[in-house]
């Protein structure tokens, strides 16, 4: 394993701050709302909220350029949200509706949208990893400085697909980043049954790479570690491997009772790790940013969020015709 | 008689035949859940809880895995191999995408291949179907992929009677069989004896008599079926359903009996239209029944495309009790009869 070379690293300015709180925000809001709006039974299928890891894919993706490629996993609305993805889009392909990002064909665990770089969140685990060494293959072959990150999650890691996409990753020196989200559990099951305890971060060692392990829950760790990784991918230093410790903050998915948790284990970490309460009290007690700005920031993010949930109710439902449109581009 | 749920029948096929034979296991993900964890211990009893409890019951037979399918569904077939009657949980069938060499180049191939040496006594249990809005990664119907392979054995219960006498026969079963769950049949009620009993593979059952039009149904689509019956009893028309309960094997004397008595067939299967069971049973009756037909068969399928997620596409993708009978109509009466 290594340590990153912060040396190399230019700090963020303020405005990519205050644009890395908004996307944090955002994505925080978006699910909050969707926990209650589930409970309502008005969100058809499975919702897997990420709330309490934003300072991931917030810290990752304030690194990548719009043309560059993220793949997600099942709980990937705010991967969605850090790369781009239109927020009011977003929730009406949640709610199944016509003008839906996918226009209501893929939902929650399938938004897409290739023109930001976002290959899908995915319903199988361990379906992103290849195909992020594909997006590193492309941009190689086409002499392009695109980068391609795939999110994973702990459980994930014991995916083949995952273990073997490091490998290819090595072996044809591509410029590709694997961020794990270890969030402890996998559903029910905990890291610690799965992974026989060892940091996910080791496995780089296995494959050749540099690997990492940093608290997803400091977005400036995540930042920092982000930002080598993809620096050195990008002017072909070949991947990397960052895990992330994190919590997830709601079930493993809308309606999970999690008796296999501790009692309070959500409440301790929510006041002692957020990552959102971590990030304003860092930019504050330095003098960066003043409590109001963010404060204005939340005031936005809040009506974004009330008029996405408002106009996905209101949004016309896909029409029969639609069911069996695009399933190839000619036949 | 008694009367449990298509789930509880599941849960409690095992528990007898994990009592009966210390041989069986049962793993998957979640199978107990909690694993490593500090609440609960068997805290999920699989995702929809059908493995509940029996990790309590039976101490170091039940064993959660991690995500990790090519591996515990290999494993399956090794300790099939070595004197194990493994229970493998995959647990959407879609997931088969990721283990399935363990699957059809390992397991369905060893008999054959080994000069009939070898015995895999494994079942695969997984789940299939639309109709909770999971969308195209969980929600396929992909049966007659693994129909199609020699070596493998195929159950589809429709009926809670059915689902706990076919598990407990593939559990007794000394090749891989994979037993299809649909994931929306789970909590429909039905008699089921208490007492242990099989329902032998390759019998289909006659769910209804009738002279006019045999309809051949699989799995959820056997309810639906005999909703469209009872509607077409209305109008005259007499509809002789049967659910063949395993795809392979297939009981197809039983379906080329029923189509010489009535002349017609409609088959209603939930996949994809294009190489399927509709497509393999439509083919067998043309091929075997020629000389009776009347009409020419008619399938009622899926269309050719992957499962949609929005709940308005996806109950039009699902075949329907309406698009059933308006199949049986046209075959008796429609534009496809013969005069
Ligand atoms: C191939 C495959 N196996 C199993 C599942 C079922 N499943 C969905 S999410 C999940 C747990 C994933 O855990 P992890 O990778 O840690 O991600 P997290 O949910 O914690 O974000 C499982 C087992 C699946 N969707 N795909
Ligand atoms: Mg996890």
């Amino acid at each position: 394993m290594t340590t990153v070379d912060t040396a190399r690293l230019r700090e963020p300015s303020k405005e990519e701050l205050l644009e890395s709180y908004r996307v944090m925000r955002t994505i925080r809001e978006f699910e909050d709302r969707l926990h209650v709006e589930f409970a309502t039974g008005e969100i058809p299928g499975f919702v897997h909220l990420y709330a309490g890891e934003e300072a991931i894919a917030a810290g990752v993706c304030a690194h990548l350029n719009e043309d560059d490629y993220i793949a997600s996993t099942h709980r990937g609305h705010g991967h969605c949200i850090a790369k781009g993805c239109d927020v009011k889009a977003m929730m009406k392909e949640i709610y199944g509706k016509k003008d839906g990002l996918c226009h209501g064909k893929g939902g929650s665990m399938h938004i897409a949208d290739l023109d930001k770089g976002m290959l899908g969140a995915n319903g199988i685990v361990g379906g992103g990893p290849p195909l992020v060494c594909g997006v590193g293959l492309s941009a190689k072959v086409r002499g392009t400085k695109q980068v391609g990150v795939a999110f994973t999650g702990d459980g994930g890691s014991n995916q083949g697909t995952f273990l073997e996409s490091l490998n290819l990753a090595a072996v044809w020196n591509l410029p590709c980043v694997f961020v794990v989200e270890n969030n402890g559990y996998a559903e029910s099951t905990s890291t610690n049954f799965s992974t026989r305890g060892i940091d996910i971060a080791k496995r780089a060692d296995g494959f050749g790479m540099p690997g990492v392990v940093v608290d997803g829950h400091d977005f400036f760790a995540v930042y920092e570690a982000a930002g080598e990784a993809i620096r050195r991918a990008r002017e072909g230093g070949g991947p990397s491997l960052i895990e992330c410790k994190v919590n997830r903050y709601y079930g493993h998915f809308e309606g999970d009772a999690q008796t296999y948790r501790a009692p309070n284990e959500v409440e301790n970490i929510r006041r002692e790790r957020d990552c959102l309460d971590m990030f304003a009290r860092r930019v504050t007690d330095a003098g960066l940013i003043e409590r109001s700005e963010l404060e204005q920031i939340d005031e936005e993010v809040r009506a974004l969020i009330d008029e996405a949930v408002e106009e996905a109710k209101a949004a016309p439902e896909p029409g029969q015709a639609d069911l069996l449109s695009d399933v190839y581009v000619s036949y | 008689m008694r009367r449990i749920t298509f789930m509880q029948a599941i849960n409690e096929a095992l528990a007898q035949e994990m009592e009966r034979d210390p041989t069986v296991v049962v793993f998957g993900e979640d199978n107990a859940g909690g694993a490593g964890a500090p609440g609960e211990d068997d805290a999920w009893g699989g995702v929809m809880g059908v493995t509940k409890g029996l990790y309590h019951s039976f101490p170091g037979r039940v064993l959660d895995t991690p995500i990790s399918e090519s591996a515990f569904i290999g494993a399956a077939a090794g300790a099939a191999c070595s004197g194990l009657r493994p229970v493998a949980e995959l647990m959407f069938v879609d997931f088969m995408g990721v283990c399935f060499d363990q699957i059809f180049n390992q397991a369905a191939k060893f008999r054959y291949m080994f000069g009939g040496k070898a015995r895999t006594p494994m079942v695969i249990r997984t789940m299939y179907g639309a109709g909770i809005r999971a969308a195209g990664q969980h929600s396929q119907s992909l049966y007659p992929i693994f129909t199609h392979i020699p070596g493998l054995k195929v159950a589809i219960p429709s009926s809670p009677y059915d689902a706990k006498g076919l598990m407990i026969q593939a559990i007794r079963d000394d090749d891989p069989v994979i037993f299809f769950e649909n994931k929306v049949l789970y909590a429909v009620e039905g008699e089921v004896p208490e007492e242990s009993y099989t329902v032998p593979f390759g019998e289909a059952n006659f769910v209804r008599e009738g002279d006019d039009v045999t309809i051949v149904a699989i799995g959820r689509m056997v309810s639906f079926a005999e909703q469209a019956a009872e509607e077409l009893a209305g109008d005259g028309i007499e509809c002789e359903i049967l659910d063949p309960r395993t795809t392979s094997p297939l009981d197809e004397e039983s379906i080329y009996e029923s189509v010489e008595n009535t002349g017609r067939l409609v088959v209603v299967d939930e996949s994809n239209p294009r190489c399927s069971l509709a497509s393999d049973i439509a083919a067998l009756v043309a091929q075997n029944c020629f000389e009776d037909l009347k009409a020419a068969p008619k399938m009622v399928t899926a269309p050719h495309t992957p499962p949609p997620f929005s709940p308005t596409l996806e109950d039009a993708y699902v075949p329907d009790p309406e698009r059933i009978a308006a199949a049986a109509r046209e075959v008796v009466e429609g534009a496809g009869a013969r005069a």
